[in-house]
């Protein structure tokens, strides 16, 4: 226990000494919470669009100017030749056409039924599919109108339709940055770990000390202790800065147990930190350390769920993700954060932690090797 | 200064490969309690190997070895507390300072805190380091750095203390200074193995074991080595079995 101790405080000490390890610590969540939160965000604003108008009657106006009226759309480079305005979806200056045909107006009230066209850029089939929808509601809106100016009382009686009331639950507001943050804040804590202690070993080996300490009578599970709790207690505390800097800034909801967060991060730092010493074991110099962290924490994050949902990805995809601890941390956070669940609710991804902590920490202990 | 007759390190037939390459081939010999034994060798004979095993670093691939009265396959661990080890590469913390390491390293092998405190005094006297007791160890030159790390290799008193190539790329005066601490640990009952490429530095060993190619060509004292191969110096001597 008191070679532990003696390793911890060398341990700190060197981490306090470096110099770029403080605004690490302390800037490094600040910028990452007020940029990504911010900036990834799936709310569509300024889709721009490019108006054909061939019909030029009071109606089409009309319909144009309800896109026109929407803080949604941007109308630009109108034109009255459709090949124009494909020119310019294809050189990426537009993001949707409208296409309102000879004889809009005249077909709407004779034949009570017209057609228009939209034309969406879907590279981004994400983004497409949400400018159809904004879309389709102007359309529908403007539909409603029409038909409530043209009515005949008998025209009337058939628009009685069942209304449906939204009611969102869990983020009332549908705040973006409610449901980011406390991902981003799973984000924050895995780099720093994950970077923490997958550089540790390795730079022992890169500037020769570990052979001092190898011939020393110090014991594998004493000196990864040693290694790991540092890091722990540097990862717990970015965790709670974190928070307060959440709080602060995007007052984010917490309806939960705050210490059922914090007893699953220790879980999770857990299995974090014994990934990167595991990192740290099968590389021997500390670039190579760093990318095969990158290249883990790269798979990790952008299958944990934090900026698409688990469930709209294929099956395989879904199994494959019972390897990911990133997810199983992001899930908890939203549950606990934001729905307020309680343990037995987030109980099934607690224990998926503790068995990955229980096997990644063997195997580092396992991997380490005091005699080559 | 009369060695006793005790044995302390034994070897026999100590085989090390590395695929197909034979570092080191059946290598025999006993360091006898409270010597300075010098094991010499140009680059690649093999020394490094050798010690690495013996301080418990490396397997062997076979043969039968005891340190310090212990083991080397059975008793690893019993062996560590036994002996201090100084590498080649530098071995201390550059970002820690003088005191830190030594507290790191007392710490690691058991002693107590004020113990701890105790002997770096003593120690920073010894070696005239008080002003530097808490700088970097960055910011102090390669020869106290040496003598520092061989200080640490020693500040749990081991029964042996292996040093690889303790003096390279160290100026005369402070390789004449460094002999003069492997003396007074001598002195003071630690026995000594020591790598080193300087013959000049053979001539202070007690016994002297050549090697080459993986082999110990010549095991004995300076001066008997000197008589057998007709020579003045050890340079020659070494020449001599080098280019055999």
């Amino acid at each position: 226990m008191r070679t532990i101790l003696f390793i911890i405080q060398k341990e700190f000490l060197q981490v306090f000494r470096n110099k770029s390890m403080l605004p690490i610590i302390f800037i490094l969540p600040i910028v990452q919470l007020i940029i990504l939160v911010n900036a990834a965000t799936y709310e569509m604003k300024n889709i721009r669009v490019s108006v054909v108008d061939l019909d030029l009657s009071g109606t089409s106006r009309k319909l144009v100017s309800k896109f026109q009226g929407s803080p949604f759309y941007l109308l630009k480079n109108s034109s009255f030749s459709y090949k124009e305005a494909e020119n310019k979806m294809k050189q990426g200056k537009i993001d949707m056409i409208l296409q309102i045909p000879m004889g809009f107006e005249k077909k709407l009230l004779t034949e009570s039924h017209a057609n228009v066209q939209f034309v969406i850029n879907a590279i981004n089939g994400q983004s497409a599919g949400l400018t159809n929808a904004y879309s389709t509601m102007i359309l529908l809106d403007y539909n409603r109108e029409v038909l409530i100016e043209n009515a005949n009382p008998s025209m009337l009686g058939g628009l009685r339709s069942i209304q449906t009331d939204y009611s969102y639950w869990y983020n009332p507001k549908l705040n973006y940055k409610t449901y980011m943050v406390p991902g981003i804040l799973v984000l924050l804590v895995t780099i720093i770990g994950l970077l923490l202690s997958g550089m540790n070993i390795v730079r022992e080996m890169e500037i020769g000390t570990i052979e001092q300490i190898n011939v020393t009578p110090i014991n594998k599970i004493q000196f990864i202790a040693g290694k790991l709790i540092p890091f722990w207690i540097i990862g717990m505390f970015e965790l709670a800065f974190g928070l307060s800097v959440g709080k602060l800034l995007f007052n984010i909801p917490m309806e939960g147990n705050l210490g059922l967060i914090f007893l699953s991060a220790s879980v999770y730092l857990f299995v974090i930190l014994s990934f990167g010493l595991l990192i740290s074991t099968i590389t021997h110099t500390q670039q190579q350390a760093m990318l095969v962290s990158f290249f883990f924490m790269v798979v990790f994050i952008l299958m944990s769920g934090l900026f698409t949902s688990i469930e709209s990805m294929p099956k395989w995809a879904q199994n494959l993700d019972r390897l990911n601890p990133v997810m199983y941390f992001i899930k908890i956070m939203r549950m606990v954060l934001l729905k307020g669940s309680g343990f037995a609710d987030i109980s099934p991804h607690f224990w998926s932690l503790v068995v990955y902590a229980g096997c990644s920490l063997s195997l580092a202990i396992l991997r380490y090797r005091k005699v080559s | 200064m009369p060695a006793a007759t005790e044995n302390i390190i034994t070897v026999k037939d100590l085989v090390k490969k590395f695929g197909s390459f034979v570092a080191n081939d059946h290598l025999t010999f006993e360091v006898k309690r409270g010597e300075i034994f010098g094991f010499l060798g140009a680059n690649g004979a093999g020394k490094t190997t050798a010690i690495k095993i013996l301080c418990g670093l490396s397997y062997p691939t076979s043969g039968k070895m005891s340190v310090a009265g212990f083991d080397i396959y059975t008793q690893r661990e019993k062996v560590k507390k036994n002996i201090g080890y100084m590498s080649q590469r530098f071995s201390l913390y550059d970002d820690l300072t003088v005191y830190e390491n030594i507290r790191f390293y007392g710490g690691i092998y058991g002693l107590r805190r004020k113990e701890i405190d105790t002997r770096t005094h003593a120690l920073m006297q010894r070696l005239g380091f008080e002003s530097a007791r808490d700088k970097l160890i960055r910011d102090i030159p390669l020869g106290w750095k040496q003598k520092l790390a061989f200080s640490v290799a020693i500040l749990h008193n081991p029964k042996i203390v292996f040093l690889d190539e303790p003096t390279g790329g160290v100026d005369p005066i402070t390789r004449r200074q460094f002999w003069d601490m492997i003396y007074e640990a001598a002195h003071e009952g630690i026995t000594v193995f020591v790598t080193t490429h300087y013959m000049d530095e053979a001539e202070y060993c007690d016994r002297v074991s050549i090697m080459v190619d993986g082999r110990i060509a010549a095991l004995d004292t300076p001066d008997n080595l000197k008589k057998q191969f007709g020579t003045f110096s050890m340079n020659e001597v070494f020449i001599k079995l080098a280019r055999a």
